[in-house]
């Protein structure tokens, strides 16, 4: 299994690199540009709340906060992208310390509506400080990606290899949270709390940890979307986005590892497919949400996982395996 | 002085619609445990509802709305016997999500049958009227009068009715209202058959002077959890004072501090709030 899964991860990052040579359509490379962007931020989504059970709706705001931070410092303080791209990182992390330091005190209910009222509330101070964000006018001419050395972005083709590159880099990171001891006890917390504390686990500072990365995962992704389109309004903070953060993430599956990007990609190629929808394209996704919920809970990926279970359990049933994998693990839930 | 008491009365009127809104939050919660994301859009189909009695049909506003309750009262039971009611058994995180599918949904809807653009509902009470000198528009006294009406009515319901004191049972403890003999699955039916026709209701009233978009529910829903954390989650008495304390806050605040950001004031209250007391302002203990 290991092996299938290992073989399948090379074929997919080989195909995403020959991507823009075999396709050779500046518009496909475009969509999928973007999808990778957004395949970031639901990954950052995806880390707290699939692993800690933490549903937070203040990850639009994070993306905004990242995308406006570099924004401003690159067109406004003329910065160099790449220190503007880590400084950005840093304002959205702090702000995101502060804010899982009160919102995580609370729990379940009040966590999502706080954090709810945390979103909207970054979605208006950028809508309202107009002598800083340039309110509902948004902010233009945000430039591409500086050089390094030899290397330009300006090109379409360039740009999307940078991105894929962040992409592999926040699975990579993924991974290695997910199958570390933080990981388990982020599993931990996510299924019991009390439970987690009684056997001796600082929930707050795991907690905490886990908002901080999630945010600055958001912000990443905030920073390349605004490096990648050039423009940038408040809207990009409204709570439509974080909603559409958690479609992808459902419909591929929360609280698993390759969830976020079989979401993605399937949701933005039927978007692409269904362009008439545009605008109506939650008259499908919003049932679709609400049914798999009830149906599908952990998604494509839980489905697919739990399937292979129970038809591996039926073949040799005796057998115990020592090691689970960490995907099949996750209850649901 | 007469600035301060004209917006003390508008203070009242915001307030009586958002302790509507939030009185019908507070009873689904209050019995179910959900927070219903999705009542903001019962809002806004309410307000769409009675335009479109209004507007195409030609009916009497009194009729639109009465209309509009039961319309919207049907939407909130089906949305509980097909999505809620599967998923009660689920994690907390599933109906959370759930409830915003079912959002995105009747927004979506709503967008699609009435245009994204905003539309302003004609009123049969246009007039002006004077008392004691101070100039009120007839319709914002008919949403406090029939608002406070209301108030009355459904906490006369739910003392003094045998069908009310179930929903009570209920939200008090599940498991023993059910011992008891009380039909669960009903007063949930029922609870959410009132919470809609009470946001219908708070809609029909303030579109007048507001205006019908497809995403009016938003800010409206936000801030009713803001009342409903102030006032305690499930308590009908505290919707209703939370839903004045924020209604006050909301336009003494726009008139001395700004109007720009008079609706952050509620989420900031909400933020300090919460910062000093996790579990919500007179919380009856974890549920």
């Amino acid at each position: 299994m290991a092996k299938v899964q290992r073989i399948a991860i090379l074929v997919l990052i080989l195909l995403a690199i020959i991507f823009p040579i075999i396709s050779q359509n500046d518009y496909f490379i475009h969509v999928m540009t973007l999808s990778f962007i957004w395949m970031i931020g639901v990954y950052g989504l995806n880390l707290l709340a699939g692993y800690t059970g933490y549903l937070s709706l203040a990850h639009a705001g994070f993306f905004a906060i990242g995308a406006y931070s570099l924004g401003l410092l690159t067109v406004k303080a003329e910065m160099n992208f790449w220190p503007a791209l880590f400084l950005s990182l840093v304002i959205t992390g702090v702000i995101g310390f502060f804010v899982g330091l009160i919102s995580l005190r609370t729990k379940e209910h009040f966590f999502a509506i706080y954090t709810l009222c945390v979103g909207y509330i970054i979605y208006l101070v950028i809508d309202k400080w107009d002598s800083l964000t340039e309110g509902v006018r948004g902010l233009i001419g945000i430039p591409a990606p500086a050089n390094i050395g030899p290397l330009s972005f300006e090109t379409l083709q360039s740009h999307y290899y940078l991105v894929l590159f962040f992409l592999l880099l926040v699975v990579l990171i993924m991974y290695r949270i997910v199958h570390s001891l933080s990981g388990r006890t982020y599993i931990a917390i996510r299924n019991s709390e009390d439970l987690a504390q009684t056997i001796g686990i600082s929930t707050m500072k795991n907690k905490l940890t886990v908002f901080v990365i999630s945010t600055v995962i958001a912000g990443l992704s905030g920073a390349l979307y605004a490096s990648f389109v050039r423009f940038i309004g408040p809207d990009i903070g409204s709570i439509a986005i974080v909603f559409d953060f958690l479609t992808y993430l459902l419909v591929g599956g929360i609280g698993t590892l390759s969830g976020p990007i079989v979401g993605t990609i399937l949701i933005v190629v039927l978007s692409q497919r269904l362009q008439f929808l545009q605008d109506y394209r939650m008259l499908v996704f919003g049932p679709v949400l609400t049914l798999l919920i009830i149906f599908y809970p952990r998604g494509i990926v839980g489905a697919v996982v739990s399937w292979t279970q129970k038809r591996k359990a039926s073949f040799h049933q005796p057998i115990i395996r020592a090691k689970k994998l960490p995907e099949e693990q996750v209850k649901e839930g | 002085m007469e600035i301060l008491i004209q917006q003390l009365f508008n203070g009242l009127t915001i307030g009586s619609v958002y302790s509507l809104v939030a009185l019908g939050l507070t009873l689904v919660y209050g019995i179910l445990h959900i927070p219903n994301f999705a009542h903001g859009a019962l809002y806004m189909m309410g307000g769409y509802i009675t335009l479109t009695m209004m507007t195409k049909y030609g009916l009497h506003y009194w009729i639109a709305i009465f209309v509009s309750i039961l319309v919207v009262g049907m939407i909130g039971v089906f949305m509980e016997r097909f999505v809620f009611h599967p998923l009660r058994e689920a994690p907390p995180i599933h109906d959370k999500i759930a409830a915003i599918g079912i959002l995105l949904f009747l927004e979506a809807f709503a967008q699609f049958v009435w245009g994204a653009e905003f539309q302003s509902m004609p009123t049969p009470y246009g007039q002006v009227v004077q008392i004691f000198g101070l100039t009120f528009t007839m319709q914002r006294l008919l949403i406090v009068i029939s608002a406070i009406v209301v108030m009355i009515l459904l906490t006369l319901f739910l003392k003094k009715t045998f069908t009310g004191s179930t929903i009570i049972a209920m939200s008090q403890n599940r498991e023993g209202a059910n011992l008891v003999g009380i039909n669960t699955n009903r007063v949930a039916m029922l609870t959410f058959m009132i919470s809609g026709g009470l946001a219908a209701i708070a809609a029909s009233l303030s579109a007048p002077i507001n205006l019908v978009f497809p995403a009016m529910g938003q800010l409206v829903i936000l801030k009713a959890f803001v009342i409903i954390i102030l006032g305690g989650m499930g308590s009908v008495p505290g919707a209703i004072l939370g839903g004045y304390i924020l209604g006050f806050s909301e336009s003494l605040g726009a008139t001395y501090i700004s109007n720009d950001y008079k609706d952050i004031i509620a989420f900031v209250l909400l933020v300090l709030i919460l910062s000093v007391k996790p579990t919500g302002l007179f919380s009856k203990g974890g549920h």
